[in-house]
């Protein structure tokens, strides 16, 4: 029986223009002394206006990677992206210069990080590192900036936000860092956030404070969310679609509910398994066996079969693509049918 | 009998008093709910936290109080000594110190107090001036080199390479014997050209350190510019280091141009220089100790104070060694 929360989420995307943020076959790779590392290969997902969309991989899957390439803030050497297209609203990312960039990091595409405390300057008071915001990009007077600057501490709910205004980054908790984190990003109202990781860092009742949080300032909006995470608890509640990574490539993509409730695809299955549940009448929980493989040495065909309980002589030799399970919904396995029945 | 047991129950009331006060402050910790200074290394407040333990360090303040000193005896020498360091009378040559001339008179029958007095501003505005250049050339070079790395880095470290082999006392003794007249400007001009290296070394290695941190990335993630990122963000997280070396920094010219005005390359008379006092001094020692002591004392004290502030300032900012 799949958890009941999962199926509040929308079923499927409400209607599909153009896509606010697409990349499409994004590969990156780390040229390294010791070899190439394919941290990002042949990856693809879109994220409409208003929409979340969760990234959901283990550490190493290529997730944060491929957020950074998004952003262009992959450095060369030894980083390269090199195949593929990122486009927002239409426009190609990837042709625009450093400065054009620049125009649309924070304005239009906004990102926060794993680890908040080592994201603040921490020499700077916070409420400034926020007002800097409106001053450097906005052009805004001094008091200008610091009144939006506290509007904005007030919406990520900072309590007594004026008088906070003035204190320094380590004089606030992990969750109120992540907060001041938020803040800064949505200053300039971006039209998407990317999260790589944000409540990570965070204990488990803060990390629920900050995903509503998030929820919150999404609805008010009409914002696009992308979610990076290897947490399937945060997904569930937050997301409405989920791709799901691993070793540099999606595996499945589609609406939460349906994925939940019937993967098309053994890594989500398995992942799915290894998840402890309340209502759960199994006694031991279904790990999946070994480890995912160094991005240097991606076995051959399906990244997936040596791990895969599943696996077929055709899964070391082919490359499986990305099959179409349902509209908006699909799966690199050759045996997606057989996945979605056998849970089914 | 009772006096004791009563000092000893209050003994224990204290231990307990400040045993709880410790567990407070760890649940408070662990909570995470307010400031945990100690977790944060280096923290928003490093210069306000360096200051609270400067105050309290004596060495720190005996060698600011000296160096304040010295300072204003640079800034207006009128403030110690009203005789002019140039009104001589020959007949007073080599004068012991007495209580008219606390110093006593040079060979030429000049009052020495006033003009050790006077030396000071010659040695604090080269040490100063040099230590300045040398530090806006460091921020400069320094931030290119370790921010941009590469080719700007390896064209940036060569040259650093190529001036750092220059020996600083031989190479200003070679550069110096071009110049027809040696003043203020040539002196500080040559110690500043020589004198850059190690500062720019250890900012660029500062800011290295500094270049890779999350506050860097999440800056640039939210659209600044490589500008602003480097003022605002790696300029005032990478200086700490090369603060506290230019402050010993100051100490270093002081010496070297007293060296070189000793060896005679430097200042040349009639300017007024510790360095220059010193030579001259060195042929009349055993006659006249007193052209030695003073300006040596006051020289040695100076660089001193400057080495001694430099090394409170270190250990001030550096969290671990708290």
């Amino acid at each position: 029986m799949p958890a009941t929360e999962v199926l509040t989420a929308t079923e499927a995307t409400p209607h599909r223009a153009d896509p606010l943020l697409e990349v499409e076959d994004l590969a990156v790779e780390f040229r390294t002394r010791d070899g190439v590392v394919r941290a990002v290969d042949g990856v693809s997902y879109h994220v409409d206006a208003g929409e979340t969309l969760a990234i959901l991989g283990e550490s190493g899957s290529g997730k944060s990677v491929g957020a950074q390439a998004v952003m262009g803030l992959i450095d060369s050497p030894p980083g390269y992206v090199t195949r593929g297209s990122i486009r927002y609203r239409g426009r190609e990312l990837l042709e625009l210069d450093e400065g054009g960039m620049q125009r649309i990091r924070g304005r239009h595409v906004a990102m926060v990080f794993q680890d908040a405390l080592s994201s603040l300057n921490p020499v700077f008071t916070v409420g400034d590192q926020i007002a800097e915001m409106y001053r450097v990009h906005e052009g805004a007077s001094r008091a200008e900036a610091r009144r939006r600057a506290v509007e904005m501490m007030d919406r990520v709910h900072i309590p007594a936000a004026e008088r906070r205004y003035g204190d320094y980054p380590h004089q606030f908790s992990g969750g109120m860092r992540q907060r001041i984190m938020i803040a800064m990003a949505l200053s300039l109202g971006p039209d998407v956030l990317i999260a790589d990781e944000p409540t990570t860092a965070l204990d488990v009742t803060v990390q629920a404070q900050i995903m509503d949080l998030l929820a919150e300032l999404q609805r008010d909006t009409t914002m696009a969310l992308v979610l990076i995470t290897h947490d399937l608890g945060v997904v569930a509640d937050v997301a409405d679609r989920i791709a799901v990574m691993y070793a540099g490539r999606v595996v499945e993509q589609g609406a939460v509910s349906a994925l939940y409730e019937r993967p098309a695809h053994p890594y989500t299955l398995g992942l799915i398994e290894s998840i402890p549940r309340m209502d759960d009448e199994r006694d031991e929980l279904v790990p999946i066996p070994g480890a995912p493989p160094s991005l240097m040495r991606i076995p051959p065909g399906c990244s997936f079969h040596p791990r895969c309980p599943m696996a077929q002589d055709v899964c070391a030799e082919d490359d499986p693509p990305l099959y179409a399970v349902q509209p908006g919904r699909e799966s690199a396995c050759h045996f997606w049918e057989e996945v979605l029945t056998s849970h089914g | 009998m009772s006096d004791t047991r009563k000092d000893a129950r209050t003994d224990r009331v204290d231990t307990r008093e400040v045993e709880s006060r410790g567990a407070a402050r760890d649940q408070s910790g662990t909570a995470g709910g307010e400031p945990v200074g100690e977790l944060s290394g280096r923290s928003a407040s490093l210069w306000a936290d360096a200051w609270r333990e400067l105050r309290r360090d004596r060495i720190f303040l005996a060698a600011a109080a000296v160096v304040t000193v010295f300072v204003v005896m640079a800034i207006a020498p009128i403030l110690f000594t009203r005789t002019d360091p140039r009104a001589c009378d020959l007949s007073r040559s080599l004068g012991r110190p007495s209580a008219d001339s606390w110093f006593g008179y040079d060979l030429l029958g000049c009052d020495y107090y006033s003009q050790v007095v006077h030396g000071a501003r010659v040695s604090v505005s080269i040490g100063v001036l040099v230590t300045l250049a040398a530090l806006v050339i460091a921020l400069v070079l320094g931030s290119l080199a370790g921010y941009y790395g590469g080719l700007v880095d390896a064209v940036i470290a060569r040259l650093t390479d190529v001036v750092f082999g220059l020996p600083f006392i031989l190479g200003a003794i070679v550069i110096l014997t071009v110049f027809e007249n040696r003043g203020l400007f040539q002196v500080t001009l040559v110690l500043a050209v020589l004198g850059w290296t190690t500062m720019t070394r250890l900012m660029r290695s500062s800011v290295i350190s500094v270049r890779d941190s999350d506050y860097v990335l999440a800056a640039r993630a939210l659209g600044t510019s490589d500008l602003r990122i480097l003022t605002r963000h790696i300029l005032p997280n990478a200086i700490a280091p090369v603060i506290v070396y230019a402050t010993i920094y100051v100490g270093i010219v002081i010496a070297a141009e007293a060296t070189l005005s000793f060896l005679g390359v430097g200042l040349q008379l009639p300017a007024i220089s510790w360095g220059l006092m010193i030579s001259d001094a060195q042929y009349r020692i055993a006659e006249a100790p007193h052209l030695l002591l003073f300006p040596g004392l006051f020289l040695s004290l100076t660089v001193l104070s400057f080495i001694l502030m430099g090394d409170a300032l270190r250990d001030a900012l550096d969290p671990k060694l708290r």
